[in-house]
């Protein structure tokens, strides 16, 4: 399954017709890249059960790592994005010491605060850009500077890249001790604890991996946008749009985000491009009708679905035995 | 000194501002366990039927707010049918993420109805007017604001504590199944709490016209606003985010006026995050 996705998504591109478009290649890098991006969040929100609204200030301090890199310092952005990554590590860990300590609600309105403060912070900083945000300059493209403008063929494969290093990663942690030890955070902290896990230790590394991919998304982002500026990335919607992916496509399963990112990126940009001039807007109704009746009806995603289907099958083909 | 006074003075009647529409949001999460995301669409909705009816049929808000307020409780009341009830006693975070998707729906509808332009109710009987007090100036609307958002809570604190009504609601909230075996009918409570809920917010969106311009922003800032107070001031109690709105209106107004307009939010948000840093369950909360 999971090598025949990666071939299915290495040839997606290649294939001539109706995805050749540069539209549909912007689609497909953008379904890519916010398939990452949720996955990063998953490992925090779904397998350790610490919902949290605060990865776009994350994502968003990657983002300026690559563009502090590029418009600042006149490097290539790579030693921006692994800088940036770092810093959203630690910054990650010095919120969440304090914040693991609330519970429900009082986390989520936590995170809220965080997203808000950094983002009017970021605001008035001038040493990285202010309201203006950062502008690219135009120079040499290439692997080296992560920069094309005749294709997007090439930032595809980076998101590929991207993506079998984050998909990668999770596949590997649902298999050894550090996926168990998260799920079991989640699904009683207690019990845990008095099987002589560390629940502290265990949520703090989760959430400075899932800081450190999801700054690895904002470098991308911002070197496919080439600009950045604080409502960009650090904005409250962001967020969500995370975390709204992933509970589309199912909270804690490995698939989740990709079905969400696949269902919801070409809807968005789609149905933006379609009614985009007509008052606008008509996008996010959908997508905000689509939220309400998944999380009422099906609350387990677009995953909780499949399984039902599937189990189904087999019972069926079960009694036909 | 005077400025002093002028910036508390202003502090003050916008903190009455926020107790209005964070009082609704503190009963629902109080009885419900549930965070209204939508609220702040909720008052949106309710800026845009004052707008409508000053502008189409020239009522003045000071009347129009009753129609306001009416329409977002029966709005709230669908809105509980068809969305939360669905929720009540799953996990607590997916009726947030529920909301969440009303409040883009419900904002997306007015941006794409009523264009995101500015819509400013002029000639309202009471726009534009102050009452001068030496070197103070006290803008009116505000203060007619002020004095309602005390009558509401007031109203709703002695409803909660002396009506058989109010009993039942509180019932609800300490242990549901109890309740029901008392032979209270939670569902129909449910839907009164969050349909009173969404008239608090519908008074204050009615009135609002008087003076802040309509768009399909204006609720959202003022809802994050109505997390921070409902949370700072404690779990579902109104006396507890009546004066955590005051604070959060005082510490936006000095920190605007002496330190710069960018950071009143920053000390807000960071207000927030220090109290419950030292008392998780909010000032007041038990």
């Amino acid at each position: 399954m999971w090598y025949g996705v990666l071939l299915l998504i290495a040839v997606l591109p290649l294939i001539p017709g109706p995805l050749q478009s540069p539209f549909a290649q912007h689609v497909l890098v953008l379904t890519l890249l916010f398939a990452c991006m949720s996955q990063a969040w998953n490992i925090l929100g779904g397998y350790c059960g610490q919902v949290s609204f605060g990865h776009s200030v994350f994502f968003g301090i990657g983002a300026y790592g690559a563009g502090m890199a590029v418009v600042t310092y006149g490097l290539t952005p790579w030693p921006g994005a692994i800088i940036g990554a770092l810093l959203a590590a630690i910054v990650s860990l010095i919120i969440s010491y304090p914040c693991f300590r609330l519970k429900g609600h009082y986390f989520a309105i936590a995170t809220f605060a965080i997203v808000e403060i950094f983002n009017r912070l970021f605001m008035v900083w001038y040493w990285v850009g202010g309201a203006l945000g950062l502008d690219y300059p135009i120079i040499e493209e290439g692997w080296k500077n992560f920069m094309w403008f005749q294709t997007k063929t090439q930032y595809y494969y980076g998101a590929f890249g991207l993506f079998i290093l984050i998909f990668s990663f999770v596949r590997w942690m649902e298999a050894n001790k550090l996926g168990y030890y998260l799920k079991a955070v989640r699904d009683g902290q207690e019990a845990a604890e008095a099987l002589g896990v560390n629940s502290t230790a265990v949520k703090l590394t989760a959430i400075a991996i899932s800081a450190f991919l999801a700054a690895l998304c904002g470098a991308f982002f911002v070197q496919y946008n080439l600009r950045v500026d604080p409502p960009m990335v650090m904005s409250l919607d962001m967020s969500m749009r995370f975390v709204l992916i992933t509970i589309l496509g199912g909270l804690g399963t490995f698939w989740g985000p990709l079905l969400g990112a696949a269902i919801l990126i070409p809807l968005q940009e789609y149905s933006r491009a379609m009614w985009g001039g007509l008052g606008g807007g008509v996008d996010l109704i959908i997508f905000g009708i689509l939220i309400v009746l998944i999380v009422t009806r099906q609350p387990k995603g677009v995953m909780g679905f499949i399984n039902l289907l599937t189990t189904r099958f087999k019972a069926t083909k079960g009694g036909d035995d | 000194m005077a400025i002093f006074l002028q910036v508390v003075l202003d502090g003050l009647l916008n903190g009455m501002l926020y107790a209005l529409i964070t009082v609704g949001l503190s009963l629902i999460w109080g009885v419900m366990d549930v965070i209204n995301f939508a609220h702040g669409e909720f008052l949106m909705v309710a800026m845009y039927v004052t707008y409508w009816l000053g502008f189409l049929m020239n009522v003045d808000p000071l009347i129009s707010w009753i129609a306001s307020a009416a329409f977002v409780f029966i709005l709230s009341v669908i809105v509980y049918k068809l969305v939360i009830s669905p929720l009540i006693g799953k996990p607590p975070l997916s009726a947030l993420l529920a909301t969440f998707g009303l409040s883009m729906l419900i904002k997306n509808i007015c941006l794409n109805r009523f264009s995101p332009n500015f819509k400013l109710l002029s000639d309202t009987y009471l726009g534009g007017r102050v009452i001068p007090m030496g070197d103070l100036i006290l803008p009116l609307p505000q203060l007619v604001i002020a004095i309602v958002s005390l009558i509401v809570i007031t109203c709703i604190y002695r409803f909660m504590t002396r009506s058989r009504t109010g009993w039942a609601i509180q019932a609800t909230a300490m242990d549901r199944d109890a309740a029901e075996l008392m032979g209270i009918d939670t569902s129909k409570i449910y839907a009164l709490v969050f349909g009173i809920g969404g008239a608090c917010v519908g008074i204050a969106g009615g009135l609002l016209p008087m003076y802040m311009p309509v768009h399909p922003e204006a609720g959202s800032l003022f809802s994050l606003i109505a997390f921070v107070c409902v949370a700072l001031g404690g779990f579902g109690s109104i006396v507890g985010s009546l004066l955590a709105a005051i604070l959060v209106g005082l510490v936006e107004a000095l920190v605007g006026f002496y330190v710069a307009p960018i950071f009143k939010y920053v000390a807000v948000f960071g207000l927030y995050l220090i109290v419950i840093l030292i008392r998780p369950k909010g000032l007041f909360g038990w």
